[in-house]
């Protein structure tokens, strides 16, 4: 990394020798046909925001449901929180994945339950009291900027709440982790702004370390260049030439990690569909 | 062609039988391990046991008229009108109530359950249940099967109730034969061996239709048109694995009983 991609987060790039956590050997994922993911390898080390690029269906989700156990590869290992879970029973992951929030393409909200009920799942069944629920669920509503919402159903939100709504239901249990698949997927783009910045303020306030699917190049550069500002509580753009180091980027092509690199080498990168990708 | 079309069949039920085996072997070892989820085994109770009452009733009540039409005009051509009491009560004790409510059920639940766990899966409500850590075969499937078992049991009782009920109605009302007789020969000639044939059997088909619709709804694919084939699927399976256990049931409890 170049000395003009400084580092400007509000949290220190990770030492080397920290733990990842999550790192991937040459996991292959396959269905019914040809594999969906061939041999890939990278890691997230603490405080690291990862943004995975690509076209539509070149395997993105199902990289992303991989790391968490929801779906199996058939070959290489997958350790997550410095834990093999490759082939770890069912009943062993759910702890593990309770210490991960994951942000559904579409939300996927309970659309039986209301927005108090899906923001506080996972305290429901833990049985935490009703009151604290609500105050988290507040507050995990105010993170987010919905908190009219409390008593509605999901059919009575827009896509853009839906989504906002599934960030605060990932955020509420202060994860070791999140995985966002297209949060910004099909959204109008004052929508989708205020979504990366809810990601740049999880990350900058927070440092939770984090995979983010997309494939708006907007969006993954909106996060290198800008950093979310708690006093005026919004997004701010870093200064001119600055970036964040601590988010890189992943970049997958039919099933295969074709690039693993920072902004500067992704910018610069001589790879043919990188560069289609980027123009 | 046709040769290999029938090979990928075949393998592919051989498939179905052995997921099916292994879901229904995980799903009856967790109603037995903690955690239970007695709220939702509540909420199921209400939503598959109250809910079925009222075509319950109605089917068991025809169905009980059914056989006391049926049966006196039979009956009284030997000049044995007097044993429709007998008749139907042993009918929809032993198998009518059971067999009837299963599949009066099945049709109304098996469906339901697999239509809405099929929705969860197609908008990836299932994969994020176990993102959040909690595992949907306890969470959903479990109380689904657990308030299918207590519920068929107790909805069978309701159905023989009112399927001897509807015969004396016929009886009465229609034969104009004497009530207390049909009652009193309704009532003499039930065993205790009747009894548990009749309420042995809601127990294992409140298991089918539960497992059945859980089974299909969990592995539904393809969207909202794979739903409506997971509902399809549901129904119709649950409906022929009652009637084909059923007929297991009798063959052994006969030969006990006997």
């Amino acid at each position: 990394m170049t000395d003009s991609y400084a580092a400007m987060s509000s949290s220190p790039a990770p030492a080397p020798a920290e733990r990842p956590v999550v790192c991937l050997h040459e996991i292959s994922v396959a269905f019914d046909g040809p594999p969906v993911l061939k041999e890939i390898s990278f890691s997230v080390a603490p405080a690291e925001t990862r943004i995975l690029l690509g076209p539509a269906g070149v395997g993105k989700s199902v990289l992303l449901k991989a790391i968490i156990g929801l779906i199996r590869p058939q070959n290489g290992s997958v350790e997550l929180f410095g834990e093999d879970i490759t082939l770890m029973p069912e009943e062993n992951l759910f702890p593990l994945r309770a210490r991960t929030g994951f942000v559904f393409q579409e939300g996927a909200l309970f659309d039986s339950l209301t927005v108090r009920d899906n923001i506080a799942y996972q305290l429901i069944q833990e049985h935490v009291s009703d009151e604290e629920i609500d105050a988290r669920v507040h507050e995990a509503l105010k993170f987010v900027g919905l908190e009219q919402t409390f008593s509605l159903f999901p059919t009575a939100l827009s896509g853009g709440m839906k989504r906002r709504v599934a960030i605060a239901r990932a955020l509420i249990h202060s994860p070791e982790l999140i995985l966002y698949d297209s949060p910004t997927g099909g959204l109008d783009p004052v929508t989708s702004n205020t979504i990366i910045e809810l990601i740049a303020k999880q990350r900058d306030v927070h440092s939770t370390p984090a995979l983010l699917v997309t494939h708006r190049l907007q969006d993954a550069f909106s996060l290198c260049d800008h950093r979310f500002d708690p006093e005026q509580d919004r997004m701010v753009p870093l200064p001119e030439g600055q970036f964040n180091r601590n988010t890189t980027f992943l970049m997958l092509e039919e099933g295969r990690l074709i690039f693993d690199g920072s902004l500067h080498e992704i910018v610069h990168s001589q790879n043919t569909f990188v560069r289609e990708f980027l123009k | 062609m046709a040769f290999n079309a029938i090979d990928r069949t075949a393998k592919q039920i051989v498939l179905t039988v052995q997921e099916y085996s292994l879901f229904a072997w995980s799903a009856l070892l967790d109603l037995f391990r903690p955690p239970i989820y007695w709220t939702d085994f509540l909420i199921q109770c209400d939503i598959i046991g109250f809910g079925s009452i009222p075509i319950v009733i109605l089917s068991g009540f025809f169905t009980g008229g059914v056989l006391a039409l049926q049966s006196a005009a039979t009956l009284s051509a030997f000049g044995a009108a007097a044993v429709t009491g007998q008749f139907v009560s042993l009918t929809m004790v032993r198998e009518l109530g059971a067999v009837l409510t299963g599949i009066m059920v099945s049709g109304r639940n098996a469906s339901s359950i697999a239509s809405e766990l099929g929705s969860m899966v197609v908008t990836e409500q299932i994969d994020a249940m176990r993102a959040l850590g909690v595992d949907p075969m306890r969470k959903l499937v479990t109380p689904r099967i657990f308030a299918s078992i207590t519920m068929l049991l107790m909805l069978t009782i309701v159905a023989d109730a009112f399927g001897i009920a509807g015969g004396a109605a016929v009886t009465v009302f229609l034969n104009h034969q004497n009530g207390t007789q049909y009652f009193h020969m309704a009532y003499e000639r039930l065993r205790y061996p009747d009894i548990i044939q009749g309420l042995v059997k809601p127990l294992f088909f409140g298991y089918i239709l539960g497992s059945i619709g859980c089974f299909y709804g969990m592995r539904t694919t393809g969207g909202t048109e794979g739903v409506g084939r997971s509902t399809i699927d549901a129904v119709v399976i649950s409906s022929v694995l009652i009637i084909f256990v059923d007929f297991l049931i009798t063959h052994v409890l006969l030969s006990i009983f006997a």
